[in-house]
């Protein structure tokens, strides 16, 4: 369904040019899950916005390479069709459900919006916002819709950004490390709730995070991304179970694990890595 | 104040208002942000020449400041090195060989390149003179309101409580008279005169520099090095100038300069409004509201009205470019 | 929201007795009411024309407690003068004896006349030339754009006026050149060049200012959540953007109130319109201190009520304050 090709991105020009994502190759299937982990400044969050054309240009310069949705180069798109890519066929869910979300606006305002542009045949907008604000376990959600952002809590904020996502049926959803903000109880909540959706609308997502923690009966592939390089790629438990490179097998070990103690913390020596 | 009037007291203060710039350029070169600003600043095409625009409004300006001696009193150097050009009876136009006057066009004594005003001086040299005026406007000024706003900012951020309450209820309170009143209700006061309208502005002008800099000062107290220079036992007063001080200076820099570009303005306009610049001293704004009748003369008189608009235009001009440039460099990431 | 606007009144009433106490001390500590007495009377001042002047004001009171035994404490000049103003009574005319009431009513309706048009037009222009702005975002115009407005906001109020004047009244000869009539529909045809001449001199500063704004505001994270969701480029900017800065916008606007003041007064002056400003240079060349002493008292009371206002549309507009 998508597929990379050589793809690189480049900040800034001249002197101060600085290379984020050099020449990656990646794919994604229908329906399939696919973790993209890396530490931040990695290059994982610039493939994310990447995908959509989303990085503010300038600074960003797509170079080379090409991104395929569905046999159509994302880069060669006019703004009428890359506005229906976005949010139609690929959505986003991001860090910081605080500031994500318009504080001037409604609950319902936001999310309906997001259904008028990609799917005017809906008629009753109001009954479509309760409908994905219920699917993603929002209790009470006629009352809810009403709300402005800040009168809900970090998880609720979460949890609407993600009913919005869905609200527009896209096949592809990037998940630009949507747990990481959040208290670790509500963070477990989120991502069952994530487990649950993708199970129930078969979608295929791309999950962008730093934590190997939270992959483990979502994602169906690993990509470790290094330095805008992809260093290892390979099955969830194949990466888990034996992974191969230096970089990623130092990221496993950051996890903490109950029951586990640690002399120390585990830092990732970059001197080694090159 | 007679003693004011001294060749040698004026010239001792131009000194060391020099002294005093020279002392704070020494002081930044050893300031690791003030190097990367200026590596910033150097690159700046823009900033570099509104540098050398203000330099030579300093040159011209300091030329008018030195005093010398002379037959009738004193006379500055400025008035001593056009002392060749000589002084018509009435209005000329700008290279004119004739006077303006259509019944008796008598020849003139010299060119002008910017012909004369009404009374036969050089336009060139009287827009030239009138550089001082703004010069130590913007220089008085500057030492009356960037200390006080500055220590009282540095010290309604460091102490907070009833000293932060007391600062921003004197400076709630200034703001409150819109300035344009206060300047000219203190001017009425004081009377016309180069001090009276510094000091006017100081009063005025001390609230933004406090705000600023309590506003910083107030992020800056959050950071661990002041709570390591407390820990260590230091001083108050050690933490306010040895520890505080530096890290907002760069924000005085800038709103000195930019703040400079508005004094300047501000006295163009207290001049025209007639509460600035006594009779006799040039400046801009007297110049421009002596010549604005000019304009419905026949022949038109054009050339005061735009030689004094386009000086204090171009100083103006080029103290706010540079005072951009100078935020870019200190704060590359904000720039637009 | 009433408890705010309580709290924020009883903010305000230290400041007004801040304003009157600066007032006070400037002119009748600073100058002393017999020197102010000499330069209002000014040559025909003879030492009992002084004294006469002084007592027909009560200017000759004890400066600010009456410790003269058998007269009450409060007869002060401090005293009375606080009292007079708390009570809106502004007294008389230093040079003319005319109640100042009088005077600064009759300027009202002209100044609001020429400020409150120029105020609408220059704001809603500034915006709608910052939106454009940020809206075409390219590197070339951008420098032009901000060289401009940095340019635009350099050149003084005054030559703005004259220049303005000079081309629009005398060489094209489109507008009458001086003067004013309230009356009828004649007022717009004598307020329309000062009022462009208004809006041009502010455009410079007020669209720098607006397109920083707006541009902040494109950098928040939910700008690109609206992006992601496909909401075009002119729909964000004029939904989500606009909507955002014009709330933070509300907090800037007050700050262009003595800019306005400071230019309706050089307006009014030179296009000749009886107004508060016109009231003011005038009494600065008699000199009438009453006046002067009165305008200052009354621009800050109008700017405290600004500030007022801006909080109020601030509180309503921003869901965040208004829903607590």
């Amino acid at each position: 369904m998508l597929s990379l090709r050589n793809l690189t991105i480049d900040f800034g020009t001249g002197q101060d040019r600085v290379q984020a994502v050099k020449g990656i190759n990646l794919s994604i299937g229908a329906g399939e899950t696919v973790a993209l982990v890396g530490e931040s400044g990695s290059g994982k969050s610039v493939t994310g916005m990447a995908l959509t054309r989303l990085l503010p240009e300038p600074p960003a310069v797509y170079a080379k390479g090409e991104i395929l949705f569905e046999g159509q180069d994302v880069l060669k798109m006019g703004t009428e069709e890359l506005r229906k890519l976005r949010g139609g066929k690929i959505a986003y869910v991001f860090q910081e459900p605080s500031t994500s979300l318009n504080p001037v606006f409604t609950i319902r305002n936001q999310i309906a919006e997001a259904i008028r542009l990609h799917r005017p045949e809906v008629n009753d907008i109001d009954s479509e916002v309760v409908h994905y604000l219920d699917m993603v376990g929002i209790v009470d959600p006629a009352k809810r819709i009403s709300d402005y952002p800040h009168q809900l809590s970090g998880g609720m904020q979460q949890r609407v950004m993600i009913a919005m996502a869905l609200a527009c049926q896209p096949q592809l959803l990037v998940a630009d490390e949507p747990t990481t903000a959040l208290d670790v109880t509500v963070q477990a909540q989120i991502l069952d709730q994530m487990r649950e959706l993708k199970k129930r609308l078969k979608m295929a997502m791309l999950l962008i995070t730093h934590n190997f923690g939270i992959i483990g009966g979502i994602a169906d592939r690993v990509v470790v991304m290094f330095r805008g390089d992809i260093v290892e790629e390979g099955t969830t438990e194949e990466v888990l179970r034996n992974p191969q490179h230096a970089y990623t097998k130092a990221l496993i070990g950051c996890i903490p694990q109950l029951g586990q103690r640690r002399k120390r913390l585990v830092t990732i020596d970059h001197s080694i890595l090159g | 104040m007679k003693w004011l009037d001294q060749i040698w007291v004026q010239n001792l203060c131009l000194l060391a208002g020099y002294g005093l710039l020279a002392r704070l350029v020494v002081w930044g070169l050893r300031s690791e942000r003030w190097q990367t600003a200026w590596k910033h600043l150097r690159r700046d095409k823009l900033g570099l020449v509104s540098l050398c625009v203000i330099g030579l409004y300093l040159v011209v300006g300091t030329l008018e400041s030195i005093v010398l001696p002379s037959a009738s009193g004193s006379v500055t150097l400025l008035q001593r090195l056009t002392a060749g050009i000589p002084q018509e009876k009435s209005y000329s136009a700008p290279l004119a060989t004739t006077a303006l006057s259509v019944a008796d066009p008598k020849p003139l004594l010299g060119r002008h390149v910017l012909g004369t005003d009404a009374l036969g001086r050089d336009t060139l040299v009287q827009t030239l003179r009138a550089t001082r005026s703004a010069l130590w406007i913007g220089g008085l000024t500057s030492l009356i309101y960037i200390p006080l706003g500055v220590l009282l900012g540095l010290m309604a951020g460091y102490y907070r409580r009833w000293v932060d309450d007391a600062v921003q209820y004197v400076y709630s309170t200034v703001a409150a008279v819109p300035e344009i009143l206060m300047l000219v209700a203190i001017l009425m006061v004081l009377g016309k005169g180069l001090g009276s309208m510094a000091i006017a502005l100081g009063i005025t002008g001390w609230v933004g520099m406090a705000r600023l800099i309590r506003g910083e000062t107030l992020r800056q107290v959050e950071r661990p090095y002041i709570a390591a220079a407390k820990a260590l036992g230091q001083s108050d007063w050690r933490i306010l100038t040895r520890h505080l001080l530096p890290n907002v200076m760069h924000l005085v820099l800038i709103k000195f300069v930019l703040g400079f570009s508005g004094l300047v303005l501000a006295e163009a306009v207290l001049s025209y409004l007639g509460v600035g610049a006594p009779v006799g001293t040039a400046s801009w704004g007297t110049m421009i509201d002596a010549s604005r009748s000019e304009l419905s003369r026949e022949p038109l008189v054009w050339w005061n009205l735009t030689a004094s608009s386009c000086a204090l235009f171009l100083m103006v001009l080029a103290l706010n470019l540079f005072g951009d440039s100078l935020q870019r460099a200190f704060d590359p990431k904000r720039g637009a | 929201m009433l408890a705010y606007l309580i709290r924020r009144l009883f903010f305000f009433v230290p400041i007004v007795f801040g304003v009157m106490l600066l007032t006070f001390v400037l002119f009748f500590v600073v100058q002393s009411p017999e020197a102010t007495a000499r330069r209002v009377l000014g040559q025909k001042a003879t030492p009992k024309s002084v004294e006469n002047w002084l007592h027909n004001r009560g200017y000759d009171k004890p400066l600010l407690i009456n410790t003269t035994p058998g007269q009450p404490w409060h007869d002060s000049l401090f005293v009375t003068q606080l009292g007079r103003l708390v009570t809106f009574d502004l007294g008389t005319s230093d040079v003319s004896g005319r109640p100042l009431r009088e005077i600064f009513a009759q300027g009202a309706l002209p100044s609001l006349l020429l400020t409150v048009p120029a105020f609408l037009v220059s704001l809603a222009v500034s915006v709608a030339l910052a939106l454009y702005l940020v809206f075409i975002r390219n590197a070339a115009v951008d420098f032009m754009a901000t060289f401009l407005c940095v340019a635009l906001m350099s050149v003084p109020v005054m030559v703005y006026v004259i220049f303005g004047q000079f081309v629009v009244a005398q060489v094209l000869n489109y507008f009458p050149a001086f003067g004013f009539e309230a009356s009828g529909w004649s007022a717009p045809k004598f307020l329309l060049l000062p009022v462009a001449l208004m809006v041009v001199s502010g455009l410079g500063a007020d669209v720098r200012l607006f397109r920083a704004l707006f541009l902040e505001e494109m950098g928040q994270d939910y700008i690109r959540t609206a992006r992601a969701k496909g909401v075009s480029k002119a729909r964000v900017l004029l939904s989500h953007v606009f909507k955002n800065g014009l709330i933070n916008l509300i907090t800037l606007v007050v700050a262009s109130l003595p800019f306005l003041i400071m230019g309706s007064l050089l307006l009014e002056n030179f296009f000749g319109i009886p107004g508060l400003g016109n009231v003011l240079v005038t009494a600065i060349q008699a000199p009438d201190f009453a006046v002067v002493q009165a305008s200052v008292f009354l621009g800050s009371l109008m700017y405290l009520g600004g500030l007022l206002l801006t909080d109020l549309c601030y509180a309503w507009a921003d869901p965040r304050i208004r829903l607590g």
